[in-house]
């Protein structure tokens, strides 16, 4: 039976939940009991290690992976068994780029108007160019294009069907920094318009910087979700002080700290002591040097792992 | 399913999704089709330019020194039209197979189409499909250069590229099927070997099975290569009443491999 290619549930508040959802690969469980639900026309975050079940979670809502358990709706509609009517009302970016490197930039654009049913191919052809500021190199093949290129010619291949949804697996990972803030610059926009967005990434910066909320996923599930602001004050306080010195004495001032309450975590050469505006013991040594706390802190006492 | 309300935007050209949805299957092949346009000439080139090196060593070399014809043909006659079977073979299964491995384990292509409103049916029913009209089409240049070697041309040929999608299709499927089941690529020389190189051979190409024992003429029956062989020598020499058989019987190949390629495609793919 044909299945029409509309939004389910127009009035409802998510354009993906997910309820219980677990997916066991063999022994590992690289999604255990997630829950997650994204409204419609902000951008969410989701912000983890690698291995914390990220890719596995945006590769669930493609359909692309069945989940063992638990219960997904994107768009209204559910999955597994509606996954193809949700996919043609959603853009997927992905982590690899996957261009056809031989082919023309517009025949790429080309092929994916044709595949997401879109009724005016020359037309959409015409907006992704543009948006992608590719329109003076439309016959050149992606193999000729700079990395930079690439990558915006990948995100607007993804909204070639302009999508209620978007999904962004890792947008700018590998990428140089100007490359990074361009492609930022790009998304900020999307969202901007109203886009929905699923934005998988394990860039502090670049969650902080385009995530209306930010979720924390470790070990398969979320294990923290609010406003990047909200997260920071909830799980790190206002300030974080750094301390210097050698390891002995970086030793002695953990310590002490921890015997205080507060959370202590490694920081390159240095320790840093976060949540510093609560010692009453003077834990924090007067050549700390004391900054506003960061999502990185969060990241890192939620997750136990170096933020990049 | 709720009603809902239409995509307000230049989207759908049709408002459904149907299972082996036509607009997918296109879809698809339009993007085979634009890769192809990059590649076209030494495809071309190489399969233009095979059959003429049988033809010269065959055809002409064992014919003109060791064998004066067989069945009562010329035997480059008998060559030429066998040759279409291995043109159809090496321009179906082995594309199939390595391109198939390529997209999916190093361009990551599938990863890109499967996120579209594209299921692995009719990816795999699209791949077939290109590999069916590009192999049904390559498939006749030794019919071709069969003729600049001397071949009655003859209105039945015409048939040949028809015989020749059908047989494409099933070997296109083998190779898609195949390549859904490695883990990795070099594991195609096992297949390379002990399938695709009997199959060819005893296929009636370069000798006629009737040469062959007993066992390996009952096994050549089945093989579809052998039944290409006789319907396009059918179509050069006259048909016989058994051919509309050999022509049900490669479609049912390509029906049964299409859904064993299907089968494993979706495994492969979907985890």
């Amino acid at each position: 039976m044909p299945e029409a290619i509309t939004d389910a549930a127009p009035r409802a508040r998510c354009a993906i939940e997910i309820s219980g959802a677990v997916k066991r690969f063999g022994p590992i469980t690289a999604v255990d009991g997630l829950e997650l639900d994204v409204p419609r026309g902000i951008c969410l975050g989701l912000l983890g290690p690698n291995g914390a079940g990220k890719s596995t979670t945006m590769r669930m809502l493609t359909g692309q992976v069945i989940a063992n358990a638990g219960e997904i709706r994107v768009l209204g509609h559910e999955l597994p068994g509606e996954s193809k009517v949700a996919r043609a009302m959603m853009g997927v970016v992905p982590q690899l780029d996957n261009l056809d490197v031989d082919v023309t930039v517009e025949d790429n654009l080309a092929v994916y108007a044709r595949l997401y049913r879109v009724r005016d191919v020359g037309a959409a052809v015409e907006r992704c160019l543009a948006l992608a500021r590719l329109t003076d190199r439309r016959r050149d093949a992606v193999d000729k294009l700079s990395g930079g290129m690439r990558r915006r010619l990948l995100l607007a291949r993804g909204l070639v069907h302009d999508p209620q949804l978007l999904l962004l697996d890792e947008p700018t990972v590998g990428l140089d920094p100007q490359i990074r803030t361009e492609l930022w610059s790009l998304i900020d926009n999307l969202r901007s318009q109203g886009k929905t967005i699923l934005m998988s990434t394990h860039y502090i910066e670049e969650a902080e910087r385009l995530a209306d909320e930010v979720a924390v996923m470790h070990h398969g599930k979320v294990i923290a979700r609010a406003r990047p602001a909200e997260l920071i004050a909830e799980h790190a306080g206002r300030e974080t002080a750094e301390v210097y010195g050698p390891p002995d004495r970086l030793a002695e001032v953990r310590a002490l700290a921890e015997s205080e309450g507060l959370r202590v975590r490694p920081a390159g050469p240095a320790i840093a002591i976060v949540g510093a505006e609560r010692s009453t013991n003077g834990s924090v040594p007067d050549d700390a040097v004391r900054r506003a706390a960061t999502l990185e802190d969060v990241f890192v006492i939620l997750t136990g792992e170096e933020a990049e | 399913m709720d009603a809902g309300t239409a995509l307000p935007s230049e989207v759908a050209t049709t408002t459904k999704i149907r299972r082996l949805d036509p607009a997918a299957i296109t879809g698809v092949m339009s993007r085979e089709a634009a890769n192809f346009r990059t590649y076209w000439k030494g495809t071309a080139f190489s399969s233009i330019l095979e059959p003429i090196v049988y033809l010269l060593c065959f055809g002409l070399g064992l014919g003109a020194t060791l064998v004066d014809g067989v069945d009562g043909l010329r035997y480059v006659e008998f060559v030429a039209t066998g040759m279409v079977a291995t043109a159809v073979i090496f321009s179906s299964a082995m594309p199939a197979m390595f391109g198939t491995f390529v997209k999916e384990r190093f361009q990551n292509t599938y990863d890109a189409i499967l996120a579209a409103p594209v299921d692995p049916e009719e990816l795999v029913t699209a791949e077939m499909l290109w590999i069916g009209l590009r192999a049904s089409i390559f498939g006749t240049f030794p019919l071709f250069v069969g003729i600049a070697f001397g071949l009655d041309p003859k209105p039945a040929m015409l048939l040949v590229p028809f015989f020749n999608f059908f047989t494409a299709l099933g070997f296109g499927a083998f190779g898609i099927a195949v390549a859904a089941s490695v883990a990795k690529i070099d594991q195609f020389n096992y297949v390379t070997t002990l399938v695709i190189t009997p199959l060819f051979l005893v296929a009636g190409t370069f000798f006629p099975i009737d040469q062959l024992p007993e066992g390996l003429q009952i096994a050549a029956n089945f093989n579809p290569l052998y039944q290409l062989v006789e319907l396009v020598r059918g179509s050069a020499f006259g048909f016989d009443s058994g051919d509309i058989l050999r022509f049900i019987g490669l479609v049912g190949f390509a029906v049964v491999l299409w859904r064993i390629a299907v089968s494993r495609m979706t495994k492969r793919l979907i985890d």
